[in-house]
């Protein structure tokens, strides 16, 4: 029987960390650590040491059906892996973040006012103003929480449908923060690999 | 003596998730430096469960002997 680690125990984390935002908007900052330690790890030490350990969400999609038996276990269809499909996605979503970070400048500059609704699936507008007692923040970093949050939240209910139509980490096949990472690695190995077997 | 079988990745379409080596009984995938799941053929049995959860579908099990 094979030892489990402790960070299988880190599928608590986007729990906490969706139940903190829920509460106070502001705490979705800490979702930069999910965002950067990855790049991080990929840029100093060449490898997807996150990924195939400490994601939380990762662990969260592995955890549930585990417990739940809630995925149909399925193969995902392959297009959904296909670079065509994983580098629009990331494209996508970078472009996504940076009008989150657009959308925050112009709140910081006075240009627009703070918008207190997470955006689901970036269509539906749900309202959140409890999150957030305006003064108690700076607005521009309230706005920056706000989308960070949506963008958190949406990529987790992708990542929750897939995880329950196809198989439980389904969602890394296509996850930005994966396809972002695996290409600073293999760019690190400028086309160096062992040989096949 | 061997195993019958073993697992084999197509390294163009691997997303190294690590899904593969975190199921393995036998500690015989891993992700090499992050850039695509290799295999120890030596320790590998061929059990298939690293197929079973790889989330590209990118790992087939095949005789050790047609891959030699």
């Amino acid at each position: 029987m094979k030892k489990r680690n402790w960070y299988k125990w880190l599928w608590i984390w986007p729990v906490v960390y969706f139940s903190l935002g829920f509460f106070n908007i502001l705490f979705a900052w800490l979702g930069m650590i999910d965002f950067l330690l990855p790049l991080f790890i990929a840029v100093f030490f060449g490898n997807k040491w996150f990924c195939n350990n400490i994601c939380g969400r990762a662990q969260l999609f592995v955890f549930l059906p585990r417990f739940f038996k809630c995925s149909r276990q399925k193969v995902a269809p392959r297009w959904m892996s296909s670079a065509l499909f994983r580098y629009g996605f990331l494209a996508f979503f970078l472009t996504m973040f940076g009008s989150i970070i657009h959308q925050s400048i112009m709140v910081f500059n006075g240009v627009s006012s703070l918008r207190q609704t997470v955006t689901l699936l970036w269509t539906f507008q749900i309202p959140w103003r409890w999150a957030y007692v305006q003064g108690s923040g700076s607005d521009w970093s309230a706005q920056f929480s706000y989308g960070f949050y949506s963008l958190m939240l949406t990529s987790a209910i992708i990542g929750l449908i897939v995880m329950v139509f196809y198989c439980p980490r389904a969602w890394c096949s296509f996850c930005p923060m994966g396809s972002m990472t695996q290409l600073i690695c293999k760019a690190k190995q400028k086309g160096k690999y062992p040989p096949e077997d | 003596m061997p195993s019958p079988r073993h697992a084999q990745v197509e390294r163009e379409r691997c997303v190294s998730c690590g899904s593969c080596a975190n199921e393995c009984p036998r500690e015989a995938i891993s992700v090499w430096r992050g850039c695509f799941a290799i295999i120890d053929k030596a320790r590998c049995i061929g059990c298939g469960k690293c197929a079973r959860v790889c989330p590209a579908d990118c790992i087939s099990i095949v005789k050790r002997e047609a891959a030699q």
